[in-house]
């Protein structure tokens, strides 16, 4: 027994153990509480599977912007605690439940236990051309060269998905702006957050978009921390969102996708198809899309988690 | 010299255990939710500093220095803010 | 036993749990947790398939490691837009769980 392998089983066992408390408290707001403390625990897990841009995202997006939208979920949903308490299930429902998840475990288990020998890889492949488009991390090669329809699909799949989210909004808040519901207070401790943190988390998600063609990072990682200084200066009452009618704000939300589709796009004439780099150019044609995408990619994240426009509750203070 | 620095690695990153240790044994077993976030903010900001002086002598590159202590600084203000916003909490729910 | 093994059990067992809790809970919100457990288990056992797919000098298999990171964003934006309905219901109904009578009639 080497000292990683007690590391990681006991990284295991803690994941599970919250994950228990995650499903079994009774209450939603440490449910909640739980599940950030959850992604951040398989953040580290990925570390231990070696794959330091899973880490990144499961920490940035997993855990906190989607912790932040479940938090600000259970703050408006939090009146309701009371009523909704556990109906009984019937004893025997119960009991097929639990025999249904064992099972589905259980054959997970085995599968994991006889995968087979050796395994099987696209690593060589996908290092093959790694060369050519001048990117030195594979992962950040893998989306943007030979799986850059995935990532178009990707950022359209969020697009639509705040799409989604403002056609929620109520007829008479559609010219508002995307809020939580929630007016700022004014000169209190997030505010001196938002002023130290902000700077710091502009230059550090940007950094991380740029450090992502040749190290673990990229532009989704960077996005999610834009997002956050968003979020935060959202929270503190610093930023302000301008109306979702707000032409500009459009034009910015769509930019990434736009760029990234003309850019396929021109694969057509370039080389002769869809998703095509220029030979010699792709290094160049990446870091165009990354940093088209990212201001995109960070305004999607941050009002997917803002909500639909809504107007703000009057406050008398 | 390596022996040295060895030493006070161990010397550091154990002494910022201790502290978590007991902030986490504070955090247990403090009555009410001030005394807890005194447990919690004081011992893990102290602990977290001091496995990071720890670590110190062990990087590779100053680079590499300046994210640890980075890294403390980012959690001194977090951790500091959100205690002054639970202690609001609990003061507003008081009066 | 070996590291990505144990990740692998790990793994199973996660999805089973959410499983569990999208099943049982009642409340929709806890329901979405559970199946973002479920999620988070299924991209531990695909990180743990590229893991063992190392090879060419590379510490896993970059393929899969760029899937996962794909299907985490997704899954971000489908919670999003699932909260969303969420909180609209709750502001049509005052409800928010699934359950169609009021529990308070049955009694405890």
């Amino acid at each position: 027994m080497n000292t990683d392998l007690i590391f990681c089983m006991g990284l295991a066992l803690l994941i599970l153990g919250v994950a228990v408390f995650v499903v079994g408290s009774r209450e939603p707001f440490p449910a909640v509480v739980g599940f950030v403390i959850f992604g951040l625990l398989v953040s580290i897990a990925w570390m231990c599977l070696s794959a330091p841009d899973v880490a990144l995202t499961e920490a940035a997006i997993g855990g906190g912007v989607t912790g932040a939208l479940l938090l600000v979920a259970t703050a408006r949903l939090g009146d309701s605690s009371k009523k909704g308490q556990k109906t009984k299930t019937p004893m025997g429902f119960h009991g097929l439940v639990i025999l249904l998840c064992v099972a589905v475990s259980a054959g997970l288990i085995a599968v994991v236990l006889t995968f087979p020998e050796p395994a099987p890889t696209l690593a060589l492949v996908a290092l093959e051309p790694l060369e050519s488009t001048g990117v030195k991390n594979p992962v950040t090669a893998v989306l943007l060269a030979y799986r850059a329809l995935d990532t178009l699909l990707e950022t359209v799949v969020v697009l639509l998905a705040m799409a989604g989210v403002w056609s929620l909004a109520k007829d008479s808040d559609w010219s508002k702006t995307p809020l939580f519901g929630y007016s700022p207070e004014p000169g209190g401790p997030l505010v001196l957050l938002a002023k130290v943190l902000i700077p710091v988390g502009v230059i550090f998600g940007i950094y991380m978009v740029w450090t992502g063609s040749d190290h673990p990072g990229g532009k989704f990682q960077g996005a999610a921390i834009l997002a956050a200084m968003g979020i935060l200066g959202l929270v503190a009452g610093v930023t302000s969102v301008p109306a979702v009618t707000n032409a500009k704000l459009r034009w910015l939300l769509v930019l990434g996708p736009a760029v990234f589709l003309v850019v396929g796009l021109m694969g057509f004439l370039s080389v002769g198809y869809f998703l095509a780099w220029p030979p010699g150019l792709s290094k160049a044609v990446i870091v165009l899309i990354e940093v088209a995408l990212t201001p995109s990619l960070a305004l999607m994240l941050g009002l997917l988690v803002a909500g639909p426009p809504r107007q703000l509750p009057t406050s008398n203070s | 010299m390596s022996t040295v620095l060895d030493l006070l690695t161990i010397v550091f990153v154990s002494v910022g255990v201790f502290f978590f240790v007991a902030g986490t044994v504070g955090l247990l077993r403090f009555p009410d939710t001030l005394t807890r976030l005194h447990a919690l903010t004081k011992a893990d900001n102290l602990g977290l500093g001091l496995i990071v002086i720890g670590l110190l002598p062990r990087v590779d590159s100053p680079q590499d220095a300046l994210k640890l202590i980075l890294v403390w600084a980012l959690v001194l203000v977090a951790s500091s803010n959100s205690s002054q916003l639970i202690a609001r909490k609990v003061r507003r729910e008081e009066s | 036993m070996t590291i990505p093994t144990i990740f692998g059990i790990c793994a199973s067992l996660l999805i089973g749990l959410g499983l569990y809790g999208i099943i049982i809970q009642t409340r929709v919100l806890r329901k979405l947790l559970a199946f973002n457990l479920v999620g988070t288990g299924v991209f531990l056992l695909f990180g743990v398939i590229g893991r063992r797919g190392a090879g060419g000098g590379l510490e896993g298999d970059p393929v899969v490691f760029g899937l996962v990171i794909t299907g985490i964003v997704v899954a971000f934006s489908a919670t999003a837009l699932a909260v969303a309905i969420l909180i609209r219901l709750h502001e049509e109904t005052g409800d928010d769980s699934l359950v169609d009578e009021p529990p308070d009639e049955e009694g405890r």
